[in-house]
């Protein structure tokens, strides 16, 4: 455990919870300088609050945190900051509107001595960002450019910068390849192992196995809250760490696929189709199938989705929908068509936070279908939608923005069930959604499949593509890069979605 | 982390509007007016007189009237800020086309304020939604061009005058029930029809895109043509407002000053949040009630009217800060975890 | 690594490339057009409008909202805004005529300066320790203010003495003396805005308070000076208006609108509304716009009216213009945006 020397931080025994749930459970973990230390586990496995309590974002309930023997309390992220602890969190810090040196330096902007103290030091201030963005070797760009102009990946750059400029020894990085695009994340690696190098300790969260065994020494999996393991990396394997992070075999929970028989006519055809991050799709979905989409991040598969329902329209190519052509070029329209799109940002663009179930499910019907339209789609009666759902609310009036991550994705689907679509496209359908959730929510799109609903499923989570998909489409740079059938090997999506393997 | 439902026989839940749910939003704002009433049946036994009560009433129709209007745009995220000077223009114009031509017969005279307020109000909604002005600034622009347009057209001396006929809808009665004034039975008229609205797949549909644009568009709303509507019917709702308060008061270049801010002092304190997606219609017109009662006890008093204001500034911070408290605890407790979830 | 060589997404590249300047140049490139077509305007009736008297005038009429909107600059870029100015430039003018009355000059100028602060800074806790939104704490103010105003004077009262009308009279060489006050205010904004931790930390208040919050930035202490620095600069328009009419008068500043304009003027100049992004030479050309705009009809003897109607046309089109090159791709090439 201590082949690198004392451990750097230490933490023991650290428990916290949310209104009477327990998030995390008497969680252990120690990291030595110069490590890079990944914590994986599944969405809700708490991953992100035990980072947070690291960080001082939250407080523990119990336990204790030291740091060289030295035992710390944070009641904010500054004095955790000030202890040499620096966290890149998921949601981006920065403000676009300020120069990368602001940035950098917000909240600790330098002074100048005696009677200049009252003002920023400006010409330090840019020095030293320049000499801290050479010392990660990034060099495109200038301490004093507006962090707007950056590309994300140069903002994650700008951020990581950020935590260092508090002399940080310990970076928390949650998620941190989230928002970049491939070639992005090889440029994030040579970062990591330049901070290494420098004796910098990393806790570096996140879900993709690859970038793990890349990168890091050591894996604790946490499970529930709980720690289920702490391996060195190279003595362990992928299946290991699912085994824990599961704790159960991988496939069991899905619903059968499709038999042969259970395909109807071509519901979704599209030709040639494509926009400005989109080229060249051609696909077509059958009434009753599931097709999956895979691809990393970046790589198009959102852009599909959003294309096929009008939030980016297709400029090129056709498509058909049932044998006759449309185009949508807004929601509305696809709407209209019979298309609905269960978004990856839930909170964002799925729900309205702040209204009652009842009207989130009524949405859609009540914006789209307006008057005499309404008995046009027969909708589905929405209070019966969401009892076969199981939505738990507590009571029908209640906002949607108390009810859990699985309960508000429920509401979704009833939302655009209701409106008795043809093609349900689905974009990331269980992320931030607990394994319960996740089987019901898979077993009832299984249904409407087996109803005749044509599914497109838009995953980042292989296991979940596999295990629902009757056919898999890997997109990469915008288009389609190659179509698997049935129950693919992760590793041939992988092939697919990296270029290691070109089309079929 | 999981969730946070509670366990209560969830599996049985019926899945329809609660009856009552509306009137938990209400119910701080209710709370407010009815002691305010209570106040002044004490400070003044005569004010529940029905004819008193009435004349109460026909004094709060423009405010409340202006509230429902405001509570429109405010619901939908924005703010209109030009209702008082749509007020003020609806009562010069009035005055100047029966100035210009003497027997011209008042429902032209309505109409023609009410297209006017329509057309004023779609300016509004066009600008801050096509053009991406905030409406802040779109409604102020639009305050200043009408004002100065009212003070240039006049000379900052309206001529004219507002014939019987006309100010019948201000002042008078309905012939034939001689208790009931007019106004009030416009303030009925354009309350149930707010509340109509309010109930109707528009209005449900509008209260969403306030609270969430983003995913009200991508659910189908036409998200620019809702709040394009919501500024129209506060345009129109202000040409009602100043047809009654050129009845009630006749012609002045100062009818309608100030009405903007008392009309979103009213939404506000009816407990709708500025920002949009929270509120309901009824307790925004029960905001301009009790406002109204506030000026009605405080007259009472005999506070003067110029201390008048200060006690309504008072107590307008004070009921949003103790309503912004409770809301902010609950929801800071209860979103958390939910936070987490994600 | 050479890492992020990766070029600005497609994006923003293009972007960058659509704006060659920023928006103060565009302020400025509005202000340049105003007086250009005011110019125009005044010449093809046979006047003169390029003279060392207009661009005074021009100057003078800018000082009194001048003060005002650069006091709002603070609070707008902070993400609050006040709509007490109006009547705390009322109180303050009074305050100043009647403690010189009585006390003489300089405790006039404190005791308006110790009455702005205090309202400022009541603003400022209503906003961030009631949580009460700005527009209805400030509008709440504004009301008190007026009622106090209302109940206490009926019109002018006090008097300064004539050594303080130098300041709203008085000229060194062509420049007025007033003119000289605006400028300093603006200097010392513009020095706090970019040369103080507090100026950064107002941007990134207003930025995204939660990011500040998590970057250490004291949110609340930021927010309160904001509204503090703005109420004093609205009290020191107050002590001008008091030299300039001798007197205090109840509508010193409710008359001209201040509240409202001011917040015009800001937004005019190219500062975000929603705070964040802006700052004090941006305001100060949205002032000399307005008072070009003023300056230009008086000259042409339109209708004072009129000049409303035009004020309102032009704050519109110029921040729809400003809107339009603005970028909604604000956030959206950023993580978590989407």
């Amino acid at each position: 455990m201590n082949q690198r020397g004392t451990p750097l931080l230490t933490v023991r025994g650290m428990s916290r919870s949310f209104v009477g749930i327990r998030v995390l459970t008497e969680v252990d973990l120690d990291l030595a300088p110069g490590e890079v230390h990944a914590v994986v586990g599944e969405n809700g496995a708490g991953k992100s609050t035990l980072m947070k309590v690291i960080a001082g974002v939250h407080q523990p309930d119990s336990g204790r945190l030291e740091i060289d023997g030295v035992p710390h309390r944070f009641p904010d992220p500054a004095s955790a900051r000030r202890a040499g602890i620096g966290i890149i969190h998921q949601e981006l810090t920065l403000l676009p509107d300020r120069t990368v040196a602001e940035n950098v330096f917000l909240g600790r902007e330098p002074v100048g001595r005696g009677p200049r103290r009252l003002l920023v030091d400006r010409a330090a201030m840019v020095e030293r960002t320049r000499a801290l963005l050479a010392e990660v070797g990034a060099v495109s760009f200038d301490p004093g450019t507006l962090v707007r102009r950056l590309s994300v990946a140069q903002q994650q750059v700008v951020e990581i910068v950020k935590a260092l400029a508090g002399d940080a020894r310990i970076l928390v990085m949650d998620e941190p390849t989230a928002p970049l695009a491939e070639h992005e994340v090889d440029l994030l690696y040579d970062l990591v192992r330049r901070l290494t190098a420098r004796g910098i300790a990393i806790l570096y969260i996140s879900h993709r196995m690859r970038e793990i065994f890349d990168l890091s020494d050591r894996v604790t999996v946490l499970k529930d809250g709980r720690v289920t393991g702490t391996l060195a990396t190279r003595d362990t394997d992928r299946d290991e760490l699912v085994r824990l992070m599961v704790g159960r075999e991988l496939r069991d929970y899905h619903p059968p696929l499709a038999a042969p028989g259970d395909l109807g006519e071509v519901r979704l055809a599209v030709r040639g189709a494509g926009n400005d991050r989109l080229r060249d799709i051609t696909v077509e979905v059958r009434a009753g199938e599931v097709v999956g989409v895979a691809g990393l991040q970046g790589s198009g598969r959102t852009s599909f989705a959003r294309a096929l329902f009008g939030a980016d329209p297709l400029t090129t190519g056709e498509m058909w929908l049932d044998g006759r052509p449309v185009r949508p070029n807004s929601p509305r329209a696809a709407i209209r068509a019979g298309i609905a799109l269960v978004t990856e940002d839930r909170k964002g663009q799925g729900l309205v936070l702040r209204q009652p179930v009842l009207d989130n499910a009524l949405l859609v019907l009540r914006a789209a279908f307006a008057g005499r339209r309404r008995a046009e789609v027969e909708p589905v009666e929405v209070g019966e939608l969401l009892t076969r759902l199981d939505v738990r609310a507590g009571a029908s009036d209640r906002e949607v923005r108390f009810l859990s991550g699985g309960n508000q994705q429920k509401v979704v689907l009833a939302k655009w069930l209701a409106a008795r679509p043809r093609l349900l496209v689905l974009d990331e359908p269980t992320r931030g959604v607990d394994v319960g959730a996740k089987a019901a929510i898979h077993e009832f799109v299984r249904d409407l499949a087996r109803q005749g609903l044509s599914v497109v499923m838009v995953s980042s989570e292989l296991p979940e593509l596999i295990g629902m998909s009757d056919r898999v489409l890997v997109f990469r740079d915008g288009t389609i890069s190659g179509e698997l059938p049935a129950r693919p090997s992760e590793e041939r999506i992988m092939r697919l979605s990296t270029g290691a393997e070109v089309a079929v | 982390m999981t969730g946070t439902e509670p366990a209560s026989g969830a599996a049985h839940l019926r899945w329809r509007p609660a009856p009552l749910a509306g009137l938990r939003a209400v119910a701080p704002v209710l709370v407010l007016l009815v002691a305010l009433l209570v106040a002044l049946a004490v400070v003044d036994p005569g004010f529940f007189d029905p004819e008193r009560l009435l004349a109460f009433l026909r004094r709060s129709a423009p405010l409340v009237i202006l509230a429902a209007g405001q509570y429109l745009v405010i619901v939908s995220g924005g703010f209109d800020l030009s209702v008082g000077a749509v007020v003020t223009a609806g009562v010069v114009v009035a005055a100047e086309l029966f100035n210009l031509a003497p027997g011209l017969p008042w429902l032209v005279v309505v109409a023609v304020l009410l297209l006017g307020g329509l057309l004023v109000g779609v300016v509004n909604g066009i600008v801050s939604t096509v053009f991406a002005v905030p409406s802040f600034i779109a409604t102020l622009g639009m305050m200043l061009v009408l004002q100065g347009a009212v003070f240039f057209w006049t000379q900052g001396a309206p001529r004219g005058y507002l014939p019987e006929d006309y100010r019948m809808l201000g002042r008078s009665a309905v012939p034939g029930a001689e208790w009931l004034p007019w106004a009030v039975v416009v303030l009925a008229v354009v309350g149930v029809a707010a509340v109509l609205f309010m109930r109707s797949d528009t209005g449900r549909t509008l209260v969403a895109t306030g609270d969430n644009d983003v995913a009200a568009g991508l659910a189908g709303v036409r998200v620019a043509r809702l709040r394009i509507l919501a500024f129209a019917l506060s345009g129109v709702a202000a040409a009602v407002a100043a047809i009654l308060v050129g009845g009630f008061t006749g012609v002045s270049a100062q009818a309608g000053s100030g009405y903007e801010f008392q009309a979103i002092t009213a939404v506000v304190l009816g407990g709708v949040a500025l920002g949009g997606g929270r509120g309901s219609v009824v307790a925004a017109m029960a905001g301009a009630f009790s406002l109204q009662a506030l000026f009605t006890l405080l007259t009472l008093l005999g506070v003067s009217g110029a201390l008048e204001s200060a006690v309504q500034g008072v107590i307008v911070i004070t009921a949003v800060a103790v309503g912004g408290i409770s809301w902010s605890r609950r929801a800071t407790r209860t979103h958390q975890p939910v936070r987490e979830s994600v | 690594m050479t890492a992020p060589s990766v070029t600005p997404t497609g994006r923003s590249g293009a972007f960058v490339r659509l704006r060659p300047r920023g928006p103060v140049g565009v302020v400025y490139l509005a202000l340049v057009g105003v007086y250009l077509v005011g110019w125009l305007a005044v010449a093809a009736r046979g006047g003169d409008f390029v003279t060392v008297g207009n661009t005074v005038t021009i100057l003078q009429n800018s000082v009194a909202l001048g003060l005002v909107a650069v006091g709002q600059t603070y609070v707008i870029l902070a993400g609050s805004l006040d709509l007490s100015v109006a009547y705390l430039v009322s109180l303050t003018s009074l305050v100043t005529a009647q403690t010189m009355q009585t006390a003489g000059v300089v405790p006039g100028v404190l005791a308006a300066l110790a009455v702005a602060a205090v309202v400022g800074l009541a603003n400022g806790l209503v906003v961030t320790r009631l949580g009460v939104n700005a527009f209805i704490a400030t509008l709440g103010m504004a009301l008190i203010l007026r009622g106090y105003l209302e109940h206490n004077y009926t019109g002018p009262a006090g008097a300064v003495p004539t050594s303080f009308q130098h300041l709203g009279y008085d000229r060194l060489g062509p420049v007025p003396v007033s003119v000289f006050l605006l400028a300093a205010t603006v200097a010392v904004t513009w020095f706090v805005l970019r040369r103080t931790r507090l100026g950064h930390h107002i941007y990134a208040v207003g930025g995204d308070e939660e990011v500040a919050r998590l970057s250490g930035v004291p949110t609340t202490r930021t927010r309160v000076t904001a509204h503090v620095l703005c109420a004093l600069c609205a009290g020191l328009a107050g002590v001008f208006l008091a030299s300039r009419l001798g007197a205090g008068a109840p509508w010193a500043g409710t008359e001209a609108q201040y509240d409202l304009v001011s917040i015009a003027a800001v937004v005019l100049g190219g500062t975000l509304l929603a705070g964040g992004r802006g700052g004090v030479a941006g305001t100060v050309g949205g002032v000399l716009i307005l008072a070009t705009l003023d300056t230009v009809f008086d000259q042409l003897a339109v209708d004072p009216f009129f000049k409303n109607v035009v004020r309102g046309v032009v704050i519109v089109v110029a921040v729809a213009l400003y809107a339009r090159r603005g970028v909604d791709v604000r956030r959206r090439g950023m993580r978590g945006g989407s």
